[in-house]
């Protein structure tokens, strides 16, 4: 068991490794391969008709006259170990982990991450929630009487809720709710500040997400209910004269639920890693925001950070979800 | 449908019984229909069975595969309405178990009965029981359905169990999974299971047909014994005449959802009157056979269930189908008729017939 998180850890690492050197890749090497030179690049940076000195100082601060791969390495020492900026007269410490400064803002990627995540989790959290129970429910109660009134119905809702993008569902709810009849807060309060608040601005949010997302959780657990209910063991459980609750409860959800949580983790590990759309349209400053300002700027230190956190959450709920599927299923062994 | 008279355990016929009494027969199955309606038309599993059955005697019903064997446990248990296809399933006749009918029963009444006075075990352990939780979890779960007590005290009683049913070290295998359990020890933790309330009727479906031959006896063995020392009624569902020969008291053959014969073990054996028993008998294995002589399987396919053959339903397999005169065996269907004291069987065939057959054709090769 530990020395299986152990390989896992370590083979995280590498993944992470080469995460990010795709993205640096992307970043650098295709524009460069496109003909774009350092000195266009810094352009970006600076605005209208800079100067050769200016284009200069910013290649220089930037380092963007190094090799890629001593940037590349620049930067992976950076995450590590921190990193010393000298910006001629002064010099700037950047604490480990360091995903150095934004070249359009020269604001530091980290505290901007760690800031924006609480947003990000709260959204991710609370549509998790209300998906996970609400699909379940349904996906439950539709397996239990198939092709009745209710299971036809929601099956079509769910059909409805998988196929209407974010920006149309987010944008109705914001519209109706939030601008029409303002039952809903308009700015982000943090949950520490007004737990009330924080849940009623994000209440929207919470529902279109979960609309999207409860709906394959419906399809799933009504699938995996189905198939469960015909195994044998669920004919044993009635045999022992159970309740039909409990045989569906303790028997028939207890195994339908295993695959779930495993869908489940990896979907909430991707979340964390932001929801672009749905932050960028109920205008929650979350890391997927930041992930989206970055690349209308082609700003490469933020889209790396939020490339990397994002991997790094997928990550870890790959293991989470390993580690659980097995303390749940007693037949897998690690 | 009047034509089955029911039968004791014991061998003795006793007269028709007026549907409102309550027989005297520990369990008694009287012209028990299950009928399931599909798209391709109405599934008839079982289609007028009778029979009865005392504490303490082992009714062995045979036949193949889709013959309405596991229908007809299923439905003494109540378990059809509860599956998959349970709103839909057409039952009727009567059950009576203990003096109690159960066909047109409340539902949480006959689910009270099961586990505590009928239990079942079923053919496969390893899918039969739940793979998340363990062995004692499940035979806990068993007896506190009807038991009001601690768990503490469930799990002394399935230790008990266990070790009653030959499990070793039951301390320690009562907190194992059914996978880290052999096949022979799994079936015994399902047999523990369906025990552990002193169920007063036992059906048994197929429970050695998913074994080791070596392990099969062992746990014929143990029913046997426990059978015994509870003095419950059991009922084996099987397709295994090698089985029957081991354990039963009485025997029901089954074909096409119907009885085509039925009587006490001995008599099944050695005079067997309906053709399919005689082609079970010719297609079981035997030690004592000479190895040149090949099995003679029954020929032909299982009748379709949905268009069931007129007449006697195995007359499209039935090598006497032409000896009887006329067009009877196509055109009407035989009812069961006594052969001998307790023994009946439903074939057109003359009993001089039957017995010139039996004697001179068929007891030779076997």
């Amino acid at each position: 068991m530990i020395s299986y998180i152990l390989r896992r850890t370590f083979a995280a690492v590498i993944l992470l490794l080469v995460v990010t050197a795709v993205t640096f890749a992307i970043f650098f090497l295709l524009p460069r391969l496109a003909g774009q030179t350092a000195d266009q690049l810094a352009q970006q940076y600076i605005g209208k008709s800079p100067s050769a000195a200016d284009i200069a100082a910013v290649k220089r601060n930037l380092g963007l006259d190094d090799p890629l791969y001593l940037q590349y390495w620049h930067f992976i020492k950076g995450i590590v170990t921190g990193a010393t900026y000298d910006l001629g007269p002064t010099t700037t410490q950047c604490n480990a982990p360091c995903f150095g400064y934004s070249f359009k803002t020269h604001v530091e990627v980290w505290p901007q991450l760690t800031s924006r995540l609480p947003v990000t989790v709260s959204l991710a959290a609370g549509a998790a929630v209300m998906w996970l129970v609400s699909g379940v429910a349904i996906g439950v109660i539709s397996a239990l009487k198939p092709g009745s009134f209710f299971d036809r119905s929601f099956m079509g809702v769910a059909l409805a809720g998988v196929s209407l993008p974010m920006f149309f569902t987010g944008n109705l709810a914001l519209l109706l709710f939030t601008y029409q009849w303002p039952i809903f807060g308009r700015t982000y309060v943090p949950f520490a500040e007004n737990p009330a608040q924080w849940a009623n601005t994000l209440f929207p949010a919470w529902c279109s997400l979960a609309l999207l997302y409860s709906a394959i959780y419906a399809r799933l657990t009504r699938s995996g209910m189905l198939e469960t209910m015909n195994e044998d063991f669920i004919r044993t459980a009635r045999a022992k004269g159970l309740r039909e609750r409990k045989v569906v409860v303790r028997h028939g959800l207890r195994a339908a639920l295993t695959p779930i949580i495993t869908v489940f983790g990896m979907d909430l590990g991707l979340l964390l890693g932001g929801a672009l759309i749905t932050e960028t349209v109920f205008s929650l400053h979350g890391v997927g925001e930041y992930a989206v300002q970055g690349i209308k700027d082609n700003d490469l230190p933020p889209i790396l950070g939020v490339t990397l956190l994002a991997a790094l959450f997928v990550v870890i709920a790959n293991l989470l979800v390993d580690l659980l599927y097995a303390a749940a299923d007693p037949r897998v062994r690690l | 449908m009047t034509e089955l008279t029911p039968l004791s355990a014991t061998g003795a016929a006793v007269g028709e019984p007026s549907p409102s009494n309550a027989p005297s027969a520990f369990l008694e199955v009287r012209d028990l229909k299950v009928h399931f309606p599909t798209d391709d038309g109405l599934v008839k599993s079982v289609d007028g069975l009778s029979f009865q059955l005392e504490k303490g005697k082992t009714l062995s019903i045979v036949g193949e595969s889709g013959s309405g064997k596991s229908v007809t446990s299923l439905a003494i248990m109540g378990l059809h309405r509860l599956g998959a296809r349970g709103k839909n399933v057409q039952m009727s006749g009567e059950i009576w178990l203990d003096g109690k009918e159960l066909v047109g029963a409340d539902p949480d009444e006959v689910r009270k009965l099961r586990g505590r006075e009928m239990a079942m075990i079923f053919q496969d352990p390893l899918s039969a029981m739940h793979p998340y939780y363990t062995i004692g979890n499940q035979i806990v779960e068993a007896y506190r359905v009807h038991h009001d007590v601690s768990k503490k005290v469930a799990r002394a009683r399935a230790i008990e169990m266990l070790d009653r049913v030959g499990i070793p070290e039951p301390g320690k295998r009562v907190d194992g999974y059914p996978h880290e359990f052999s096949g022979g020890m799994r079936q015994r933790a399902m047999i523990a299971m369906a025990l552990v309330n002193n169920p007063e009727l036992l059906i048994a479906d197929e429970p050695t047909t998913a074994l080791d031959v070596t392990v099969q006896a062992q746990i014929l063995d143990l029913i046997r014994d426990l059978q015994k020392e509870f003095g419950s009624a059991v009922v084996l569902i099987t397709h295994d005449l090698g089985v029957v020969a081991e354990i039963a008291d009485e025997v029901l053959v089954m074909y096409g959802g119907r009885c085509v014969e039925r009587g006490p073990v001995d008599e099944i054996f050695e005079q067997p009157q309906h053709p399919y028993t005689w082609g079970l008998l010719g297609s079981m294995p035997r030690i004592d056979r000479e190895t040149s002589d090949r099995l003679i399987p029954v020929k032909g396919q299982p009748p379709s269930l949905i268009n069931v053959p007129s007449g006697c339903a195995f007359h499209p397999r039935c090598p006497y189908a032409d000896i009887p005169k006329g067009d009877v065996t196509r055109t009407v269907r035989p009812e069961l008729q006594q052969v001998a004291g307790g023994h009946f069987s439903a074939c057109h065939l003359s009993p001089e017939d039957r017995t010139r057959i039996w004697t001179e054709e068929i007891a030779p090769k076997l």
